[in-house]
């Protein structure tokens, strides 16, 4: 488990249902960061990402609301259609901008929104994926201080986007699902 | 001082600029949000800092025009949201068929999509004929494109499959011409809308409302501005009115939560009491 941070946030795309999966069912329920995951998602898919982790995972999973402070205990899951971002006051926050790498939720905009509110107390990880985005949210995450993950590519079902994001930022720790999981639980 | 306050410190000097020379307040809107918007607005006005931008907001008209049409551009589709149209259809619009004259105002209703979306549902559920919509939002520019009712033909494969979804009785076709490139709403629905310039954050109470549909609009504002506009709505809504928010909005936090039933969870559709 680490310390001296406050959140972690995940961003994953093409394979991430599987690779959540496989990490945050290990996390444990007294896991003093709070939990935000953006994964890509198809307009439709309403809230099956949340049952689908719920049916998994030891710790409550949802879709926070506008507003609603950010706390451990809880992962909290960007929904479809919506940017999700974090507040200064550590809440959630919602916009329906224009779509970012092509995605909405993008991960960039969630992790550049995490930098800039918790600077070097938060750790960014990137999952599976065919496409850059989260490459400039985790570089942001680390220019403020904060701690960089990246999924081995060699073990990513789509090795896409933890390339980009190791070719964007000195990244701290590259490890396969696995090694993420022993490292954040 | 660290840089991030000094960062603060400029994002607060040009709203207060936007506000004291344009009149356009976005003092209380959701930061996260519009910082994003400023850094966007710097990149293609290629400006260097907050200051410089403030500057040049100050000293060129045209591009504030330009950064204000950026600041209020919302993604937004026909029938977005299907399930909530179908619950307007079920569960509200046999209560608007009571009264003799239904007045409804979708407030931020940017390009438009939605209010004509909202338009065939009452023309279907046969209200249409007896309801005036309201269609507001605070960008001119925007509000052209709601009259206009012009929207692109790439996207209606999408629109129409919502419209189904959203329990849509014939086909969107019958509310629209065709060209080649777009679609031109039909003019039995835009006789029924007026659209209107409104400020949420600065105007005030808007008539006697049997429904209010307002999504995704307060996600950008604060606490405080999302406060002030629910008790905008709350004025402006009939005892027994409807209140229609966004998916992620709540009226939960609000003061005025205990005056309003919330009549499905997941949709943000709520009933005022009675007074």
């Amino acid at each position: 488990m680490l310390t001296g941070y406050d959140i972690i946030v995940f961003g994953s795309s093409a394979g991430g249902y599987s690779a959540l999966a496989e990490v945050l069912p290990q996390l444990p329920v007294d896991l003093p960061q709070a939990v935000v995951v953006a994964q890509h998602l198809h307009p439709g898919s309403g809230e099956y990402m949340v049952e689908y982790l719920s049916r998994r995972c030891r710790m409550p999973v949802r879709e926070p609301e506008d507003k609603e402070p950010v706390l451990p205990g809880v992962i909290a899951v960007a929904a479809a259609q919506y940017h999700l971002l974090i507040e200064r006051d550590r809440t959630f926050a919602f916009s329906v901008d224009d779509k970012v790498n092509f995605s909405r939720p993008s991960i960039d905009v969630l992790f550049e929104s995490v930098a800039a509110v918790y600077g070097p107390r938060a750790v960014g990880v990137v999952l599976t994926g065919a496409n850059a985005d989260g490459a400039a949210g985790l570089r942001a995450i680390k220019a403020a201080g904060g701690l960089a993950v990246v999924q081995d590519p060699a073990s990513a079902e789509t090795p896409f986007m933890p390339r980009s994001a190791l070719a964007a930022t000195a990244v701290d720790h590259v490890l396969d699902l696995a090694g993420i999981a022993r490292l954040l639980g | 001082m660290e840089l991030r306050e000094i960062h603060d410190i400029e994002i607060s000097l040009l709203l207060e600029a936007i506000f004291r020379r344009y009149g356009h307040d976005f003092r209380h809107y959701a930061m996260a949000s519009m910082e994003r918007r400023i850094r966007h607005g710097m990149e293609r006005l290629h400006c260097r800092s907050v200051t410089e931008l403030m500057g040049r907001i100050l000293h060129e008209p045209a591009t504030f025009q330009d950064l204000l049409d950026s600041f209020s551009i919302t993604i937004t589709e026909m029938f977005r949201d299907p399930a909530v149209y179908a619950f307007l259809r079920s569960d509200v619009i046999p209560y608007l068929a009571t009264y003799p004259f239904i007045k409804v105002w979708h407030a931020g209703c940017a390009s438009g999509e939605e209010v004509y979306s909202l338009a065939i549902v009452l023309q279907e559920q046969g209200i249409l004929e007896r309801t005036t919509i309201y269609a507001t939002d605070f960008n001119e520019a925007a509000l052209e494109r709601a009259r206009e009712g012009i929207y692109s033909i790439a996207r209606l494969a999408d629109y129409s499959r919502n419209y189904h979804l959203s329990g849509g009785r014939t086909t969107l076709a019958d509310y629209y011409c065709a060209d080649d490139n777009s679609v031109i709403m039909a003019k039995s629905l835009k006789d029924r809308i007026t659209f209107a310039r409104h400020n949420l954050a600065s105007d005030q109470v808007f008539g006697e409302m049997h429904l209010i549909i307002c999504r995704n609009v307060m996600i950008y504002f604060d606490r405080t501005l999302q406060d002030r506009v629910f008790s905008l709505f709350d004025d402006s809504l009939i005892g027994s009115g409807f209140l229609c928010l966004g998916t992620k909005e709540s009226l939960s936090f609000s003061p005025l939560a205990g005056k309003y039933r919330e009549l499905d969870r997941h949709l943000k559709v709520y009933r005022k009491s009675r007074d």
